[in-house]
C-alpha cells in the first residue's frame, strides 16, 4: 500500500501549483481555477490523513472523518465559484474587462 | 498494484495542474483543471473512499468546469482565447517552488508511522453526517442557499432593476 507521505507530498505539490496560478494569472476566472486547485489538494491531504492515521491515534476521529470534512470543503468551494463568476461578470459588465490588475479603482 | 494506480492518478493531477498554469489558452486551462479534478477522483478510489469519488465526478467534473466554460465564453475580450501572465510572475515561481521545498521536506522529516484502515460502508458515512455532523451539515445548506441568491442578485442585469 502506498504511504501516507507520499499523498502529503502529492497535496503539497498541487497546492504549490495552485498558489503560482493565483499569484502569476492576470485573469480572474484562471485565479478563481486555481484556487479550486488549491482546495483539491486540501481534499487530498484531509481524506488521506484522516483514514491512514485513525487507527494509530484511536478514540480522537474517525477514519472517514476526513471525508465528512472534504464533502463540506467541496460544499463551499460550490458556493464559492458562484459567487465568484457572478463577481467576475458583473465585474466584466462594468469595466469590460476581467484583468485584475486592470481592476483598480479602489486602490490607494 | 496500488503504486501503480496511485502514479498513474498522481502523475496525472500534476500534469493537469502544471499545463494549467501554464497554458496560454484560457479554454485549455478549464480542459485541464478537469483532468486534474477527474484523477483526484481517482486518488480518493486509492484510498479507498468511494462516495466522494463520486461526489468530485458529479460536482467538479460535472457542474463546476460547466459554469467555469460559461464564464470564461461569457467574458471574452479582444485577446480571447489567450491570455497573459503579469509581471511578477518569476517571484510567484520563486514563492511557490520555496514553497513546495519547505512543505515537502517538512512532510518527509515528520513522516507519521500510518496504518490502513479499511473503507466505511456508504450507510456508515451517511449515518456519521447526520448525527455528529447535523449541525455543520445544516449550516453548509445555508451557506449554498446564501451564495445562490447573492449570485442571482449580483449578475442581475440592470435593466430588470431599474423599474
Amino acid at each position: 500500500m502506498v504511504d501516507l507521505v507520499y499523498f502529503q507530498i502529492l497535496s503539497a505539490v498541487l497546492f504549490c501549483i495552485g498558489v503560482y496560478g493565483v499569484l502569476a494569472r492576470r485573469s480572474a476566472v484562471l485565479i478563481i481555477i486555481s484556487i479550486e486547485l488549491m482546495l483539491n489538494a486540501v481534499n487530498i491531504n484531509l481524506v488521506a490523513s484522516a483514514s491512514k492515521l485513525a487507527n494509530s491515534s484511536p478514540g480522537t476521529f474517525l477514519h472517514f472523518d476526513g471525508q465528512i470534512i472534504a464533502i463540506f470543503v467541496i460544499t463551499v468551494a460550490a458556493a464559492e465559484i458562484g459567487l465568484a463568476l457572478a463577481i467576475i461578470l458583473r465585474m466584466y459588465r462594468n469595466r469590460s474587462t476581467v484583468n485584475v490588475d486592470e481592476v483598480n479603482l479602489m486602490k490607494w | 498494484m496500488s503504486w501503480l494506480l496511485f502514479v498513474l492518478f498522481g502523475g496525472l493531477t500534476l500534469v493537469g495542474g502544471f499545463g494549467l498554469v501554464v497554458t496560454r489558452n484560457v479554454v485549455h486551462a478549464a480542459l485541464f483543471l478537469l483532468l486534474s479534478l477527474a484523477a483526484v477522483a481517482g486518488i480518493y478510489l486509492i484510498l479507498l473512499a468511494e462516495f466522494l469519488a463520486l461526489v468530485q465526478v458529479l460536482i467538479y467534473g460535472g457542474a463546476i468546469i460547466i459554469v467555469i466554460l460559461f464564464a470564461i465564453m461569457l467574458t471574452r475580450n479582444s485577446e480571447y482565447p489567450y491570455i497573459s501572465d503579469n509581471r511578477q510572475w518569476p517571484l510567484a515561481a520563486v514563492t511557490a517552488l520555496a514553497l513546495a521545498v519547505i512543505f515537502c521536506s517538512a512532510l518527509w522529516q515528520s513522516a507519521p508511522n500510518a496504518t490502513n484502515s479499511n473503507s466505511p460502508a456508504f450507510a456508515e458515512l451517511g449515518n456519521s453526517l447526520f448525527t455528529r455532523w447535523a449541525i455543520p451539515f445544516e449550516i453548509a445548506s445555508l451557506v449554498l442557499l446564501v451564495a445562490l441568491i447573492g449570485a442571482l442578485i449580483i449578475a442581475r442585469s440592470d435593466s430588470s432593476r431599474g423599474k
